[in-house]
């Protein structure tokens, strides 16, 4: 994409007075975003805004969109201000859009006019009453998984519709199936059952419950949202994260995806009944988030990423045991995850299952594990590198048939990855501090944190107004982008492949529901 | 086959001894507060006042409400005098919301087990349906690990199951949605009495961090009849199992230190 298109131009963990971000009319905004997103950008995230134009009436709304350049690590952001509650829809010409419009609708009764697929997301009533993209009675809530679902008609065809309660000790969400006999022609997902107006509550901190939040908008993704978080707080205040902090935030997120990938490995060896795997990764995974709470006590890293730095610090003698740990870990996964690759029942199963095709991929705009099965190129810790990826890099692992197998077999490489970095990062642990002060917020700037996460590229973006508190506080999940993709993997498989392939995407229902 | 042999030789044996032996926890681990209030300067409310989820009320006494506490630093850390501090003690579970308070001179009540007849009934096998009702997966998370070869959940006759019509109980975990509400009270009504109901994590008893936000309804203890608590953020595995076995019995019931 061009290195100019007439927005502001940022880094990765960089703040800008708002004042500097180009206000443009609507058609040049929309496109700009499409020419960009068309030329290689990928939109991160595109958001409403009421409180930046309460000045010039209540009532004004404005859009802003966020662009990752990621040849050159330049991130994008442009406004728009809407002079009426519908504006041309970009989804059209600009397919990642897809559900930040849908998002935008709900939460704010503007209605991209033209797109092609405009359901709730999360069911919740308009923030603005009085203005409802469905032009639904004022007043009336609506009631979640009530919506037109899209349906193949005809004679041998029927409908399997699963959840919100699923058969395991999962999270919630609907799904409708229109099969053939066996064969799934569409899935369609519909989710929203997990709100609980996290991302609403943000609005006016930080105040002592705000990184709470954060850290259980998705409680598998604690280290991940709380880093990403972290990063814009710290570009906010002009906060100064010593090497050594840097290191353990470093460390804790590879953390979190050694976890969690372990466990996504054992889970799908679990879905194609082959119980070795299943079994021994099942108590790795726990190894691993054992690993966190040797660190900061708790399973999933609460308590360890603080703005500034970190809660803990990790001494010789406790650094000593951890690496003994990490190696044992390390020793007995290669051993589980090498016999997924050496069965052939396995990659019967595996290979040719649900594949996603790259073009597919970057049309959708997916991110993470998942797009990297499908041979993408993207990983934000290369990317736009933050903190200690600035100085330390992991190689991006990636694949290419975009199927179960691909998915599977990423995460396999990433671990790899990881362990490879923690321990090099500890041997070499910069000495320092590893909390700074943080100051306050400064006064209407706005900061974009982009952060690798275990399953992708999670985005937050803060706003400050002109008391240094949140006007608005936008999270986008990887799930965000990347339930598209499951539904996608789905067309023409087998119903009995869906667990196997929902299993290899293992996404976030309350990091998408927020 | 041979592969699959050497590497179920390679991993060894790692289902724990519990209950026999105790397990033990990090050093880091944060379980039962306790407070030492001879510390706290006069009129000092610092931790109260930090407490995310204002779990802590200073009238009379430190008083730590554990089934809103995210057992988070925040007080240790605010606190100038180290009144409040952590313990390694994992065993929290009650069978009241009332005996979820933490306060100084008084021991945790622990959960007493269920009565006779529902010891009959379930002591020897019990099948729970658990719901996410806004859960964050982490409670999720641990509630799963209990069905792995480290707790082995299945030697104590628990097991989770898929239909609500097989389960003698509901797991809740989350701070119960709008938006989930129904689908919760549809899988208790499926579920054939006598029933139980178990609460797990600070969203299904208080709300958590997303209490009193409008889209949640503070936990499910205000629509159903809540039989154990289990308190954490998430609470820890052992915290689980230990709540679970001492309901039914199956645990003595030595109080917390």
């Amino acid at each position: 994409m061009n290195a100019n298109i007439g927005f502001a131009c940022i880094r990765n963990g960089m703040a800008i007075p708002r004042r500097d971000i180009p206000e443009l009319p609507f058609a040049d905004f929309r496109a700009r975003v499409v020419e960009a997103v068309a030329s290689g950008g990928r939109l991160a995230c595109l958001f409403g805004d009421p409180a930046s134009t309460l000045s010039s009436g209540a009532d004004a709304m404005s859009l802003y969109a966020v662009i990752a350049d990621s040849v050159r690590a330049q991130i994008h952001v442009g406004t728009t201000r809407l002079t009426s509650d519908r504006f041309p829809s970009l989804t059209p010409d600009c397919h990642p859009a897809h559900l930040f419009e849908r998002e935008i609708a709900e939460q704010y009764g503007l209605r991209p006019e033209g797109h092609p697929w405009l359901k709730p997301v999360r069911f919740h009533a308009s923030y603005r009453p009085g203005h409802d993209a469905w032009d639904r009675p004022e007043g009336t809530t609506p009631i979640v998984g009530v919506m037109d679902y899209y349906r193949v008609e005809g004679e041998e065809i029927h409908e399997v519709a699963v959840g919100p309660i699923h058969a395991g000790v999962i999270e919630p969400g609907h799904f409708r199936f229109q099969c053939h006999g066996e064969q799934v022609f569409h899935l369609e997902i519909s989710l929203g059952y997990q709100h609980r107006g996290a991302e609403r509550t943000l609005v006016g901190g930080p105040n002592k419950r705000t990184l709470h939040t954060i850290e259980t908008v998705a409680g598998d993704t604690s280290i991940g949202n709380a880093t990403a978080y972290c990063l814009a707080v710290e570009a906010l205040t002009g906060a100064q994260v010593s090497a050594r902090a840097q290191a353990l935030c470093g460390i804790a997120l590879e953390l979190e995806r050694l976890a969690n990938h372990t466990g996504d490995l054992g889970a799908l060896a679990n879905d194609v009944a082959f119980l070795p795997t299943a079994s021994f990764c099942g108590r790795l995974r726990g190894d691993f988030l054992n690993l966190s709470a040797l660190l900061c006590g708790n399973r999933f890293g609460r308590g360890m990423i603080r703005p500034g730095g970190v809660g803990f610090d990790l001494d010789d003698a406790r650094k000593a045991q951890f690496l003994d740990k990490l190696a044992g870990a390390y020793r007995d996964v290669t051993v589980a995850v090498d016999l997924l690759w050496d069965s052939a029942s396995v990659q019967a199963r595996f290979e040719n299952t649900g594949a996603v095709s790259l073009d597919d991929c970057r049309a959708i705009g997916m991110v993470g594990p998942a797009a990297r099965a499908c041979g993408m190129e993207c990983d934000i810790r290369q990317d736009f590198p933050w903190g200690i990826f600035r100085f330390k890099q992991i190689p991006i692992s990636t694949s290419e048939s975009g199927d179960v197998f691909a998915r599977a077999f990423v995460r396999w490489l990433e671990i790899g990855r990881s362990v490879d970095f923690i321990r090099s990062l500890l041997s070499e642990f910069p000495d320092g501090p590893v909390r700074a002060e943080v100051g306050k917020l400064r006064p209407n700037h706005l900061a974009v944190a982009l952060v690798e996460g275990w399953r992708g590229e999670l985005c937050h973006v803060a706003l400050t107004d002109d008391q240094g508190r949140f006007a608005r506080y936008k999270m986008v999940d990887s799930s965000f982008h990347n339930w598209n993709g499951l539904m996608l993997a789905l067309r023409d498989q087998q119903i009995s492949d869906f667990p196997l392939c929902n299993k290899s995407f293992n996404l976030s229902y309350c990091g998408h529901d927020l | 086959m041979l592969q699959v042999s050497l590497a179920r030789l390679k991993q060894g044996h790692w289902t724990s001894r519990y209950p026999l032996e105790l397990p033990t926890l990090p050093d880091r681990f944060r379980g039962l507060p306790v407070v030492d209030s001879t510390r706290c300067p006069e009129g000092c409310r610092e931790c109260a006042q930090v407490c995310p989820t204002d779990a802590i009320t200073t009238d009379g006494g430190i008083r730590i409400d554990l089934g809103r506490c995210l057992f988070c630093t925040d007080c240790m850390e605010a606190c100038p005098e180290g009144a409040i501090r952590y313990t390694r003690e994992y065993r929290l579970s009650t069978r009241t919301r009332a005996d979820l308070i933490a306060q100084e001179h008084k021991t945790l009540k622990l959960a007493e087990a269920l009565d006779e007849k529902s010891r009959r009934l379930f002591g020897r096998s019990l099948k729970l349906r658990q719901v996410s009702a806004a859960g964050c997966n982490a409670c999720e998370a641990d509630v799963n690990v209990l069905s792995t070869i480290v707790f082995d959940l299945g030697r104590f006759g628990i097991q989770f199951v898929a239909s609500p019509r097989h389960a003698d109980g509901l797991v809740v975990t989350g701070a119960v949605s709008e938006n989930m509400r129904s689908a919760l009270l549809t899988a208790y009504e499926a579920i054939p009495a006598p029933k139980l109901v178990i609460a797990v994590g600070a969203c299904a008893i208080s709300g958590g961090p997303f209490v009193d936000n409008p889209e949640v309804h503070n936990g499910c203890a205000s629509l159903l009849p809540v039989d154990l608590f289990i308190p954490g953020c998430p609470p820890h595995p052992w915290t689980i199992l230990d709540g679970l076995l001492r309901l039914l019995g199956r645990l003595d019931n030595t109080p917390a230190k």
